[in-house]
C-alpha cells in the first residue's frame, strides 16, 4: 500500500491551492470504485482489511483536498511550514475587534429570534470568507509566502467557526 | 419461472454457482425479505402468498411470529410484543410512552441498567432475542422458498440508528443464524432500488417515515455511484407516534378513566385503524366498547388529525432542513424526493413534503417494499453474483458525530457526522496529573457539547503509562468506523508503545458470552445441528476464498515471482486437501495461512488497480 505519496499525487492533481474540483471528484470516485470494501466483499480477510484501509485513506485524502481550509493546512504541511495553530494566537487588532462585533451581532439576532438577520449574517460571513480564500490562494500559489498563508489560515479558523455558530443559531431559531 | 442452469460438459458449474443472498427490511411494524432471481429483485412471500411479516412476536409455551401473533395482541398484550425495534439498544429511560405500554418491563438494580428486558410467558427476553425471532422466521421463509442455506443477508437499519442500535441489530442477526453481509441504511437501500430502476442521475432526497423511525437522506447519483451527502432524522419518530396522538385525543374527547393494559391495546389498535382509514377518506368513525364497559363513539376528521399531528410533521421538516444544510444545498437543488415507509401514505405528510421542496414527491415504488428490494440488490452484489453490467458503488456516511469525554464533562468530537465511511481519525491526548499511570477513555456519540447530552457507547482503560509529569504523555486515540457504520477504538501511549484496543461494544450491547449462550439455547430448542452448520459455513467460506485467490492468480500472476507463486499454490493445495474433511479447526488454520500468504499479493493488486483506474481516465481524456 503506497500511502507515502501525497494526496495530490494520489488523485493526479497539481500541488496547488487552486484545485481542479471536477478532476478531484472524478479521481476520488475512480479510486473508490477499485478499493471500496463492497468491491472486495467476497475476497479473503487480508484483502478485506486492505480494502478498508485503502478506502479509509481515499476518504481522508479526498476530504483534506476538498475543504479549502484543510487543503491550505495540508499544503503548508507539505511545504514544511508549521503555522503554529495551537500556540500562535497573535492576531491583528482590527481583525479581533471585527470578530467581537460579529459575535455580538450573532448573539443579538439569536436572542431576538431573528432568522432573517441571521440569514443575512450568514451570507455576509460567507462573502468575507471567500475573499480571505482568494488572498490565501495568492499567498500559497503565487507568492509562496507561507508566513502570510499561515496567518490567513489562523484567521479563517475563527471565521469558519463563526459561520458554523451562525448556522447553529439559525437552527435553534428555526426550531 | 426461474430456469435451471446446466453446465457445459466437462466444465464445473461451481465458480458460477448462484449464491443465495437476501435483503431483509427489519421494520418497526412490518418486516420483509427479498432476493434477486434471474436479475430481478422481488419480495419473497410466505406460504399464504403474503409479503409482509408483521413485526409482532407472541410468547406462550412457544414462539409465534407475524399475523398469528398480531391476532393475539389484544387478547394477551403482555406476551405479545409489537414495535420491538423501538427498544433495540435502548434503556428503559430512553423509551417514550412506557406508561401506556402493556409490557412487564424488568426493573431493579442491575437489570435496569442495560438494554430493556421484558418478562414474558417464555421467560425474560431482550429486544435482541425478540428481533432474532422475527429474523429467524424470515430466514426460514427465504430458505424454504429458495431451496437452500443462505450465504448471507444485507439487513437494513434506519440511517439515524446510533452505534448501540446497529450493534443490537447485528447481534440479533447472529442469533438468528444469519451471516450479515452488510448493515445498510434504509433510505440508501431505497435510493439504490429507485435509482437503478429509473436510471436516475442528480441529487435526490429520500424521505423515509416508517412505523417508529424517521430518516432523511440526501444523495448524489452519478455514473453508477450513490454518494450520500448528508443524513438526518429521529430514531424515535414514526407512525406509532401518530397513533399515540389519536389515542390521546380519544381519551381526552371521551373523558376516559385510566385504562387496563387490555383496553389500552384495544384503543391503540382503533387509533391506528382510524389513521389508516383517513388515507382515503375525509373522516373516520371510532366506535369501541371497552372492557371497563365504557363506550367510545367519535368521529376523527382529516382536519383534526392534521391539527393534532402537526408538530410531528414539523419535526420531520426540521431534520430535513438540517440535512440539506449539512449537504450545503437548498430545497430547489433537489431533483426528486423518494417517499419510503408506510407512514408517507398520510395525506398531510405528502402535502408538507411537496410544499417544502416545491414539487410533488415520487411515489412510484411501493413504499413498503422498496427498502427490502434495495437491500436484496446489494446483497446480490456483495455475495459475488456479478451480472457484469451492474457495476455500481455505494458511499454512505455516519449519521452522528463520534467523540471522547475530556476534562469537565465536555465532548471532543473526533469524527463529525456525515463523514463518508469507512473513516478513521486519530487525536492526541495527555495526562492531567503528575505520575498518572492510567486513563479512562469514554466514547460517546451525539452532537451536543456536554457528555450528559450524548449517548455513551463504551468506556475502557489504558493502563501502564510510565509515570511522567502532567502533560508529558502522548496518548493517541484512534477511531475506525467500518463500512457497516460500526466503530472500533484503540488507544496507544506513544512514548512507551503501550496499547489498549477495543471493538466498541456499546454499553447496551450484548457480550460475546451472552450471545454464545443464547445461541446454544436456541440450538438446544431447535433440531438444528450446530456442529454441522458451523462446518458447512467454514466450507462455504473456504470455497469462496479459494475462488477469489484462484481468479486473482489467473488475472495477475505477473505480479508474483515464481517462488511467491508456488508458495501460494502450495497454500491453496493445503486448503483444498483439508476442506473436504470435517476438521473445522484444520480448515480455519489453512484459510488463515492462505489469507496471510496472499496479503502482499493483494496489496500489489490493489495498488495496480488504483493506478490503472486513474491512468486509464487520463488517457481517455487526452
Amino acid at each position: 500500500m503506497d500511502f507515502k505519496q501525497d494526496h495530490f499525487t494520489l488523485f493526479g492533481l497539481a500541488r496547488l491551492f487552486a484545485i481542479d474540483g471536477v478532476t478531484l471528484e472524478q479521481s476520488y470516485r475512480d479510486v473508490q470504485a477499485q478499493v471500496h470494501p463492497d468491491k472486495h466483499a467476497h475476497a479473503g480477510d487480508a484483502n478485506k482489511r486492505l480494502a478498508m484501509q485503502w478506502a479509509t485513506h481515499a476518504n481522508e485524502a479526498y476530504q483534506t483536498l476538498k475543504a479549502p481550509l484543510k487543503r491550505a493546512q495540508y499544503l503548508l504541511h507539505l511545504a514544511g511550514f508549521d503555522p503554529q495553530i495551537d500556540r500562535n494566537t497573535a492576531m491583528p487588532t482590527d481583525f479581533l475587534v471585527g470578530q467581537m462585533e460579529w459575535r455580538e451581532a450573532v448573539a443579538e439576532s439569536r436572542a431576538a429570534v431573528d432568522a432573517v438577520e441571521l440569514d443575512h449574517l450568514h451570507h455576509r460571513m460567507r462573502k468575507e470568507i471567500s475573499g480571505q480564500y482568494d488572498a490565501l490562494q495568492h499567498a500559497l500559489d503565487d507568492e509562496h509566502d507561507y508566513p502570510r498563508a499561515g496567518e490567513l489560515v489562523r484567521q479563517l479558523m475563527f471565521q469558519e467557526k463563526l459561520l458554523h455558530d451562525i448556522d447553529d443559531a439559525l437552527e435553534a431559531v428555526e426550531a | 419461472m426461474a430456469l435451471l442452469q446446466i453446465a457445459e460438459p466437462g466444465e464445473s458449474a461451481a465458480p458460477h454457482e448462484h449464491r443465495l443472498a437476501v435483503g431483509i427490511d427489519l421494520g418497526t411494524t412490518n418486516s420483509l425479505v427479498a432476493t434477486v432471481r434471474s436479475g430481478m429483485a422481488g419480495v419473497l412471500n410466505d406460504e399464504q402468498g403474503r409479503s409482509l411479516l408483521p413485526s409482532v412476536v407472541h410468547y406462550d409455551g412457544g414462539t409465534i411470529v407475524g399475523y398469528e401473533a398480531q391476532a393475539r395482541q389484544s387478547i394477551d398484550p403482555r406476551n405479545t410484543i409489537v414495535s420491538v425495534k423501538r427498544f433495540m439498544g435502548r434503556g428503559l429511560k430512553d423509551i417514550a410512552h412506557v406508561e401506556s405500554m402493556p409490557y412487564d418491563f424488568v426493573t431493579g438494580s442491575s437489570e435496569a441498567e442495560g438494554m430493556v428486558k421484558l418478562r414474558t410467558a417464555a421467560g425474560i427476553k431482550s429486544p435482541v432475542e425478540i428481533s432474532a425471532d422475527i429474523l429467524r422466521t424470515l430466514r426460514e421463509r427465504a430458505e424454504n422458498s429458495l431451496g437452500g442455506a443462505l450465504t448471507g443477508a444485507v439487513i437494513t437499519v434506519p440511517a439515524y440508528f446510533d452505534d448501540a442500535q446497529r450493534q443490537a441489530t447485528k447481534d440479533a442477526a447472529r442469533l438468528a443464524g444469519i451471516n450479515v453481509l452488510r448493515l445498510l441504511n434504509e433510505p440508501t437501500a431505497a435510493a439504490i432500488a429507485y435509482g437503478l430502476d429509473n436510471g436516475a442521475e442528480g441529487t435526490y432526497a429520500v424521505y423515509d417515515l416508517g412505523g417508529g423511525t424517521f430518516d432523511i437522506s440526501i444523495l448524489k447519483l452519478a455514473k453508477g455511484i450513490f454518494q450520500v451527502l448528508a443524513t438526518g432524522g429521529d430514531s424515535a419518530l414514526g407512525g406509532d407516534d401518530f397513533d399515540q396522538r389519536v389515542f390521546c385525543w380519544i381519551i381526552e374527547q371521551a373523558k376516559l378513566a385510566p385504562l387496563s393494559p387490555h383496553d389500552a391495546r384495544l384503543l391503540l389498535t382503533h387509533a391506528r385503524e382510524a389513521k389508516e382509514y383517513l388515507t382515503s377518506h375525509g373522516e373516520a368513525p371510532i366506535t369501541v366498547k371497552l372492557g371497563s364497559s365504557e363506550y367510545v363513539d367519535l368521529k376523527l376528521t382529516t382536519e383534526i388529525f392534521a391539527e393534532i399531528t402537526k408538530n410531528l410533521v414539523q419535526k420531520t421538516l426540521q431534520s430535513t432542513r438540517k440535512a440539506l444544510r449539512d449537504a450545503g444545498l437548498a430545497p430547489a437543488d433537489v431533483k426528486g424526493v423518494v417517499m419510503v415507509g408506510g407512514s408517507t401514505r398520510m395525506p398531510q405528510v405528502q402535502r408538507a413534503v411537496a410544499d417544502y421542496f416545491g414539487h410533488e414527491p415520487l411515489n412510484n415504488l411501493d413504499p413498503d417494499k422498496v427498502v427490502a428490494l434495495g437491500a436484496a440488490i446489494q446483497a446480490n452484489l456483495l455475495a459475488g453474483n456479478h451480472a457484469g453490467d451492474d457495476d455500481w458503488l455505494l458511499l454512505d456516511v455516519i449519521p452522528l458525530s463520534l467523540g471522547l469525554e475530556t476534562m469537565g464533562g465536555l465532548v471532543e468530537k473526533i469524527i463529525p457526522r456525515n463523514s463518508t465511511i469507512p473513516v478513521a481519525r486519530a487525536q492526541e491526548f495527555t495526562t492531567f496529573k503528575d505520575g498518572q499511570t492510567g486513563l479512562v477513555v469514554h466514547v460517546v456519540q451525539g452532537e451536543r457539547e456536554l457528555i450528559s447530552d450524548c449517548r455513551s457507547l463504551a468506556r475502557f482503560e489504558l493502563r501502564g503509562i510510565p509515570p511522567m509529569v502532567a502533560g508529558a504523555a502522548r496518548i493517541r486515540v484512534t477511531f475506525q468506523v467500518d463500512a457497516d457504520g460500526l466503530l472500533s477504538v484503540a488507544a496507544r501511549e506513544q512514548t512507551s508503545g503501550h496499547e489498549a484496543r477495543i471493538e466498541v461494544k456499546p454499553s447496551y450491547g450484548l457480550t460475546d458470552d451472552e450471545i454464545t449462550s443464547m445461541l446454544k439455547d436456541s440450538f438446544n430448542h431447535a433440531s438444528d445441528d450446530a456442529f454441522r452448520r458451523a462446518l458447512r459455513e467454514a466450507q462455504v467460506e473456504a470455497q469462496r476464498l479459494l475462488e477469489a485467490v484462484q481468479s486473482a492468480l489467473m488475472e495477475s500472476a505477473e505480479l508474483l515471482s515464481l517462488m511467491e507463486k508456488s508458495h501460494i499454490e502450495s497454500l491453496v493445495a493445503r486448503l483444498q486437501a483439508v476442506m473436504i474433511g470435517d476438521d473445522r479447526r484444520a480448515i480455519d488454520d489453512a484459510m488463515d495461512a492462505l489469507n496471510k500468504g496472499t496479503a502482499e499479493f493483494a496489496a500489489r493488486r490493489m495498488n495496480r488497480s488504483v493506478q490503472r483506474a486513474l491512468s486509464g481516465r487520463k488517457v481517455s481524456e487526452l
